[in-house]
C-alpha cells in the first residue's frame, strides 16, 4: 500500500499507472452520467412544490460538493509539495485548480438558474452563495498567483500558500448554513420512503454524483499526464516514449 | 522525519493554524452581522430601529394571507417564527412559492405603526423534496383521518 502510494509520488510511475486507467474511469462515468441524468431528468417523479425545477439538484449538488472537494485536495496538494517537496503532488495541485473552478462555476450558476423560479432571484448575499462565490475567486487567485511568476517553482510556492490559507473557506461554505440565516436551504436529510426526500428522488442524484467525481479525476489524470510529459520533456524515458509513439503513427 | 521536513511542517501548520483563528475571530466579530435576514423575534427585542432598509425572514402565518386590488397586487400577511410576528405590506409580483405555511424573506422598512413595508419578496424553500404523488396521498390520508375524527367526534361525549 505504502509502496503504491510513494510510487504515484513519482511522475514517472504516475503516467505509466494511469495510462489503462483512464479510458476505463471514463467509460464507468460517462455510463453513471447517462444512468443518472436519464433517470433524474426523465423518470424521477416532480416535487410537489416545484414541479420540474426540482432536477436541477441532480448537476448542482454533485458538482457544488465536487469543487469543494477539488479545493480540499487542491490545499493537500499544496502542502504535501511545501513540506516534502513532491514533485507530483504540485503537478496535481497545478492542474486540479482550474477544473475545480469550472465546477464551483457550475455550481453557481446551476444554482442560480433554481434561485430565479425558485426563490425570485439569480442571486442574493447570502453566507452559502457569498462563501461558494469567494470559493471561485480563491481558485481564480490560485492560478493566477502561480501565473504570475516567470519561474515555476517561484510560482508554485506563492500559489501553494494562497491554497493553503484558502481552505478555511470549505468549512465555512460546509456549515454557513447552520452559523447564520440564509436564504438558501439546510443539507438534505436522506430519509425512508413516504418521507420527505424519498429514495426515488434522491438514487439518481448518487448516480450523477458519482459521475461528476469520476469526470473529475478523468480531467485531473489527463492534465497530468500533460503536465508530467512537459515537465520530463528531456528525460530519457519521455524520449523513449516519443520515440515509440513516432514510429507506430 | 528530517529536521528540514519537519520545520516546513511547522510552517505549514502555522500558516493554517494562523488562518484558520483570523478567520473565526473576524466571523466572530461580525456575528449575526452576517445573517442574511432579521427574525420577527429579533425586531420585536427592538435590533431594528428607524426606518432603514433591511430583510427580514419567516414563515407565511396560515391564514393570514390577504389579497387585494385587481389581480391581487396588493398584498398583506403575516411573517411568523412561532415566537412573535410582523405584519407585512407588498405591492407586485410574487414567486411562484410563496404561499402559506412556507419561508419567506422581504426587503424593505418597518414604518412607524409596526408594519414592514415590502420592497420585494422572496420565497424561501426548504431542504425536502416530496413527489407531487406523495403529497397528494398524504393530503388524503390526512383528509380522511380528519373526517373520521370529526364523525366520531359527534357520538363521543
Amino acid at each position: 500500500m505504502w509502496q503504491w502510494l510513494y510510487k504515484l509520488g513519482s511522475p514517472r510511475h504516475f503516467y505509466e499507472m494511469t495510462t489503462g486507467l483512464v479510458p476505463w474511469l471514463t467509460g464507468v462515468s460517462l455510463l453513471l452520467l447517462a444512468a443518472g441524468v436519464v433517470w433524474g431528468l426523465g423518470f424521477a417523479p416532480p416535487d410537489y412544490q416545484m414541479g420540474d425545477n426540482f432536477r436541477i439538484i441532480y448537476i448542482h449538488v454533485p458538482t457544488s460538493m465536487c469543487g469543494m472537494g477539488a479545493y480540499v485536495l487542491l490545499a493537500t496538494m499544496a502542502a504535501m509539495h511545501m513540506i516534502w517537496n513532491i514533485k507530483m503532488a504540485d503537478i496535481v495541485a497545478k492542474v486540479s485548480a482550474p477544473v475545480g473552478a469550472a465546477y464551483i462555476a457550475l455550481g453557481l450558476i446551476t444554482g442560480a438558474l433554481w434561485g430565479k423560479p425558485t426563490w425570485g432571484t439569480y442571486w442574493t448575499w447570502d453566507a452559502r452563495l457569498t462563501s461558494s462565490l469567494i470559493l471561485l475567486f480563491l481558485f481564480l487567485g490560485v492560478m493566477a498567483l502561480r501565473a504570475a511568476y516567470d519561474s515555476e517553482s517561484a510560482g508554485s510556492k506563492a500559489a501553494s500558500v494562497l491554497a493553503i490559507v484558502g481552505v478555511v473557506n470549505v468549512p465555512i461554505i460546509y456549515f454557513s448554513v447552520q452559523w447564520w440565516n440564509t436564504l438558501h436551504q439546510g443539507t438534505s436529510k436522506l430519509g425512508g420512503a413516504g418521507s420527505a426526500n424519498p429514495p426515488e428522488i434522491w438514487i439518481p442524484a448518487f448516480f450523477t454524483g458519482f459521475a461528476v467525481i469520476g469526470l473529475f479525476f478523468v480531467a485531473v489524470i489527463l492534465r497530468s499526464r500533460n503536465e508530467i510529459l512537459y515537465r520530463e520533456r528531456r528525460t530519457q524515458w519521455v524520449q523513449d516514449l516519443l520515440q515509440k509513439e513516432l514510429t507506430h503513427a | 522525519m528530517n529536521p528540514i521536513r519537519k520545520q516546513k511542517l511547522l510552517i505549514v501548520g502555522v500558516i493554517l493554524g494562523g488562518a484558520a483563528v483570523a478567520t473565526a475571530l473576524l466571523l466572530l466579530a461580525f456575528n449575526k452581522g452576517l445573517n442574511a435576514f432579521f427574525t420577527p423575534t429579533e425586531i420585536a427585542e427592538g435590533k431594528v430601529t428607524g426606518t432603514q432598509n433591511i430583510r427580514i425572514g419567516g414563515m407565511v402565518k396560515k391564514g393570514s394571507l390577504l389579497k387585494e386590488g385587481l389581480q391581487g397586487t396588493r398584498i398583506e400577511f403575516i411573517a411568523t417564527d412561532f415566537n412573535e410576528d410582523v405584519p407585512v405590506v407588498y405591492t407586485g409580483v410574487l414567486p411562484d412559492l410563496f404561499r402559506e405555511g412556507q419561508g419567506v424573506m422581504a426587503d424593505g422598512h418597518m414604518d412607524a405603526k409596526g408594519v414592514f413595508q415590502a420592497d420585494s419578496i422572496l420565497a424561501k424553500h426548504d431542504e425536502n423534496y416530496m413527489s407531487s404523488e406523495v403529497k397528494a396521498a398524504m393530503e388524503a390520508a390526512k383528509n380522511k383521518q380528519a373526517a373520521k375524527t370529526v364523525a366520531n367526534g359527534g357520538a363521543q361525549p
